[in-house]
């Protein structure tokens, strides 16, 4: 009895850099031990996947990368994922972003994918040709709004300062109503919502997105009608690399080559040690309760 | 006068970009008011930058509480704005180029502004949102109690798709039997989630998302037609 009550005051007290340890640990050794999670698609996921897989080769695919570090570590990876499945249906890709602090991660999303995985072969993906970075363009949602009317409004150049009409990669684009699809990882202001309201919706632009999970809520009721596809968290960019696995298994089964897949594990404990807190915490509350009641 | 010549410009740029968005012939309309947007807010930047310098150098010069911080945060901003302005340790990329030792990109790999951006701003940045999950926790197990009928209610909906956002929906299998026909039966964890997110919270979403709307539209009106004028700074 005595040992019972010891143990609940204890508890009553723990101290928090305790949870913080456990927390750590949580995160920290299916990373360092490379434990990874496949998942199974959502209906929304696999609607983005399956219209990229339908459109012809060679469609126009926007690709506007709309975060910062602060929201890397969810949204890269989704990023990767969808530069990845364009580059495989031989897509031209438009590189572009509306966050000033997004151009570096635009340009590891290049180099990490086009460049470095189908910058060779046989086909290589050729800059000018098959894909262009457009780089930051700046005025928030207006610069979305300038796109959609005259993409050579809001760049006239590329990141690297050659003239757009230079580039036959640019040949016939006047505007984003000459792409096939947008799509947007994106974390905040200006982000998938401005690209529904500015771009996809008035001027009927199929348009995906992926986000963060905290977000995923703002972006549901958009999805179907004006979202033809919603890749959501951490968790959603496992279920695009799961869906990309499995139909380009070489090299994509590799779970090296996904890193959303590799980030489902620390995921996973965190979520068990989350569930585990709260059903101990609870517990804690009904013995004080009980106490508390007998006591008296 | 220093306020009505500011409305009307506001009211006319403001009912031209609605009656554009309806009317392809005012299109070209619309874009020189978003080429005006984009000088302006480029002005507003510079301005932006000038009014942060002022205010933390007089937070200095009064030496008021935390002047420190204000210290760290001019010499971050004047670091960063002469690094990138004089493009330190950016290379030309091209031969043709090669006589001209700015005209390689500011962001440049290697460059001491993509170093402040690499192992600067990322990290710090990166860490802010890591922070979360540690507090989260502790929150989870201090905060989150079945108190009330509202709190259970949530506790179990967060069970639910905390459980639901993981592989770990699939072991609620294990527990329960065989169905007749042989199949494994299961917990729907993973439709209770897809049920909680598309009905409630979607529709509870559209509920704030329509009324916000509304609210916008109200707002927006009142400011085209001069009614508030809190946007210029004073009190009306």
């Amino acid at each position: 009895m005595s040992s019972s009550v010891t143990i609940l005051d204890r508890l009553n007290v723990l101290d928090r850099r305790w949870i913080f340890l456990a927390m750590a640990l949580a995160v920290a050794a299916p990373i360092l031990l490379g434990i990874g999670s496949d998942e199974s698609p959502s209906p929304p996921t696999k609607r983005l996947f399956d219209r990229l897989e339908e459109l012809p080769e060679g469609s126009r695919i926007l690709m506007a990368i709309d975060f910062d570090p602060n929201s890397a570590a969810e949204l890269s990876p989704m990023a990767l994922a969808f530069t990845r499945h364009c580059c495989l249906r031989r897509h031209k890709i438009y590189f572009v972003t509306t966050w000033g602090t997004g151009v570096p991660l635009l340009d590891a999303t290049i180099k990490t994918v086009v460049q470095s995985e189908f910058g060779r072969g046989d086909r290589p993906y050729q800059y000018g040709i098959d894909y262009v970075n457009l780089g930051f363009v700046a005025g928030d949602a207006v610069a979305i709004s300038q796109l959609t009317s005259d993409i050579r409004k809001a760049r006239s150049q590329d990141m690297q300062g050659t003239s757009l009409d230079s580039l036959p990669v640019m040949n016939d684009v006047v505007s984003l109503q000459d792409m096939q699809l947008l799509i947007t990882p994106s974390a905040g202001f200006p982000g998938a919502k401005e690209w529904v309201q500015y771009a996809g919706t008035p001027y009927k632009i199929p348009l995906a997105a992926g986000c963060t999970g905290v977000q995923s809520t703002q972006l549901f009721p958009y999805y179907p009608d004006q979202l033809v596809g919603l890749v959501t968290g951490i968790r959603g960019a496992n279920e695009y690399e799961s869906m990309l696995a499995s139909k380009y298994p070489v090299p994509y089964a590799e779970m090296s080559k996904r890193p959303a897949s590799l980030r489902g594990g620390p995921q996973r404990w965190a979520h068990r040690l989350m569930i585990s807190l709260i059903v101990l915490g609870n517990a804690i509350h009904f013995a004080n309760r009980y106490r508390r009641s007998s006591h008296s | 006068m220093s306020k009505t010549v500011p409305v009307i410009i506001a009211s006319l740029v403001g009912f031209l970009m609605i009656f554009a968005f309806f009317s392809p012939q005012l299109l070209w309309l619309r874009q020189t008011a978003e080429d005006w947007f984009a000088i302006i807010t480029t002005i507003a930047m510079i301005y932006g930058g000038l009014t942060l310098c002022f205010h933390h150098l007089k937070k200095i010069s009064d030496s008021e509480a935390g002047w420190g911080f204000s210290a760290v945060t001019l010499l971050a901003f004047g670091v960063t704005v002469i690094v990138g302005m004089l493009k330190i340790g950016v290379v030309p990329e091209t031969a043709r180029n090669l006589n001209h030792p700015w005209s390689g990109p500011f962001l440049q790999e290697g460059g001491a502004f993509w170093w402040i951006y690499q192992y600067l701003f990322s990290p710090v940045v990166s860490t802010m949102f890591a922070l979360l999950a540690f507090y989260v926790a502790s929150a989870a197990f201090r905060a989150f109690r079945a108190k009330n009928v509202e709190a259970i209610l949530l506790l179990v909906t967060a069970l639910i798709v905390l459980l639901g956002q993981t592989k770990d929906r699939e072991i609620t299998t294990l527990f329960l039997p065989a169905m007749t026909d042989g199949s494994t039966s299961y917990l729907p964890i993973a439709d209770l989630t897809e049920f909680i997110r598309k009905t409630i919270v979607t529709s509870g979403q559209r509920a704030i998302m329509i009324g916000v709307a509304l609210g916008v539209v109200a707002t927006s009106l009142r400011i085209l037609l001069g009614l508030d004028r809190s946007y210029l700074g004073g009190d009306e």
